[in-house]
């Protein structure tokens, strides 16, 4: 039932959102020429395409990210019931994040986390 | 005593009495969508005008004070300009994109909503997954927000998008261990449940150190994911104009501003519920009546004033703290804040088998 909710919720934020530009576009009568449409960067026109490499830092990021976003998903159950299992649940959850800290180890010293 | 909980469950009753079921299903869902979109618009008004008079207090200065009484209806009178700017879209900008990600980004602010209680049995959706809903659909925001700078065909709003996801994930991370380590105590992944478990002192006082430890990593976190400063490096206006969304202008950009409020809101009301105990009042043990005058206080008061204390919180760094640099932004999260909440989280667990928690 509550799942319903959230279609409301979604709707309710497309009402919202869809209301306010369709009034903005009710009461504005923009005007059009070529300046307006220019992207807004240093005053000239702007050289090149932004659609382009980029530093690869940030996918050395996300990929380190990856591994530690799926370690947290996998705590989360654990978490729940880790004060029932007591302290065997401790250990392993240790060594579950020992190996993964050694990855983590592993990138820092491959100079991964060093920020060209 | 008033209670939010009182007037549902008489509007409840009153639709099932007067209409068929489905049609009474159908004016409740009515009333929460209209409920939500008023929270959205009113947080909006209230938290951009509180940002103004903290700013101006800390500055020693006055703030806005020349539209209606003490600059009540400065930010209505903003809302009325943004109607009325033009919403441009740049020529070589990828169209459907552009358009979409403010949607986005509003669609999460909404849904996030969705388990957190405001007061006593008031709350749209007690799931019982509550925390891993929150941690999931929030990060979903980082979508909205690559989208814009991607589709805008600009290299500042490009550069402020991949900044600001780069930040966001890293510090989801902090975010989701200093939460886990609440959840060890509880036992239970349910909002509700969280704050009942919260009766004789909120989680901050009967934790120990690792709680305090966790919060202060859970504040500053959330800080960072929000992209507030001092880690607004994904509009830091001083080299990129304004980020991702430089391009956007009129009510489009409205739309970011309000969801960038709404989702401080969002972060403070999630920080309050764990630490703080959320609608619960204050309670200390088992001091009787000390706790029973403390009920006399509505609980969503008790709800709005934690929220807002967090919210103040997060609006007195911005403007104490300078802005960092990209390096040692990420170098906080990777070399100190993840490890030590990794370790925090240890020590939690080790404290809440034995039982050394109050």
């Amino acid at each position: 039932m509550g799942a319903a909710y959230l279609i409301v919720l979604i709707a309710a934020a497309i009402a919202f959102s869809a209301g306010g530009i369709l009034i903005a576009k009710i009461f504005v009568k923009g005007t059009k020429n070529h300046q307006k449409g220019q992207a807004y960067e240093c005053g000239i026109p702007s050289e090149g395409s932004p659609w382009n490499q980029f530093n690869v830092g940030y996918y050395l990021f996300a990929l380190i990210f990856l591994i530690f976003d799926v370690e947290l998903v996998f705590m989360y159950p654990w978490a729940v019931v880790v004060k029932e299992l007591g302290m065997t649940a401790l250990f392993e959850i240790i060594v579950f994040m020992f190996i993964l800290f050694m990855g983590f180890l592993y990138a820092h010293k491959k100079g991964a986390l060093k920020w060209i | 005593m008033f209670s939010l909980e009182s007037i549902t469950t008489l509007v409840q009753d009153w639709l099932n009495k007067t209409f068929s079921p489905n049609l009474a299903l159908f004016f409740e869902f009515v009333i929460v969508g209209v409920l939500a979109i008023t929270l959205f618009a009113g947080l909006g008004l209230v938290l951009v005008l509180m940002e103004r008079k903290v700013a101006a207090w800390i500055q020693i200065r006055l703030g806005p004070n020349r539209v209606g009484p003490k600059g009540m209806f400065q930010s209505l009178a903003d809302t009325i300009k943004l109607i009325m700017k033009e919403g441009l879209t740049p020529d070589g900008a990828d169209k459907f994109l552009f358009n979409l990600a403010p949607f986005i980004v509003m669609m999460v602010a909404m849904l996030v909503l969705a388990p957190i209680g405001f007061a006593k049995g008031f709350q749209i959706w007690d799931i019982n997954i509550g925390v891993l809903y929150v941690s999931a659909i929030s990060s979903v925001s980082v979508i909205g927000i690559l989208m814009a700078g991607w589709a805008s065909n600009n290299k500042y709003s490009l550069l402020g998008a991949m900044r600001s996801g780069a930040q966001m994930v890293s510090y989801e991370l902090s975010v989701g261990l200093s939460v886990l380590s609440i959840i060890v105590l509880t036992g239970s992944l349910g909002l509700n449940d969280i704050v009942l478990s919260q009766q004789d002192g909120w989680w901050i006082f009967k934790g120990h150190i690792p709680a305090i430890i966790s919060f202060v990593i859970f504040i500053i976190a959330v800080t960072a994911e929000t992209n507030r400063a001092p880690f607004d490096l994904a509009e830091a206006e001083s080299e990129l104009t304004a980020g991702f969304h430089t391009e956007y202008s009129g009510m489009k950009f409205a739309l970011f501003f309000l969801a960038e409020y709404i989702n401080i809101f969002i972060v403070c009301a999630i920080g309050a519920t764990l630490f703080l105990g959320g609608w619960m009042p204050f309670h200390i043990g088992n001091w009787e009546s000390f706790n029973h005058v403390m009920d006399y206080i509505p609980s969503f008061l008790w709800f709005f004033g934690k929220t807002f204390f967090l919210i103040f919180l997060i609006m007195w760094f911005r403007w104490t703290f300078p802005r960092l640099r990209v390096d040692q932004l990420l170098n906080l999260e990777w070399k100190y804040l993840l490890p030590i909440s990794m370790f925090n989280l240890i020590l939690m667990t080790l404290i809440a088998i034995k039982g050394w928690h109050f």
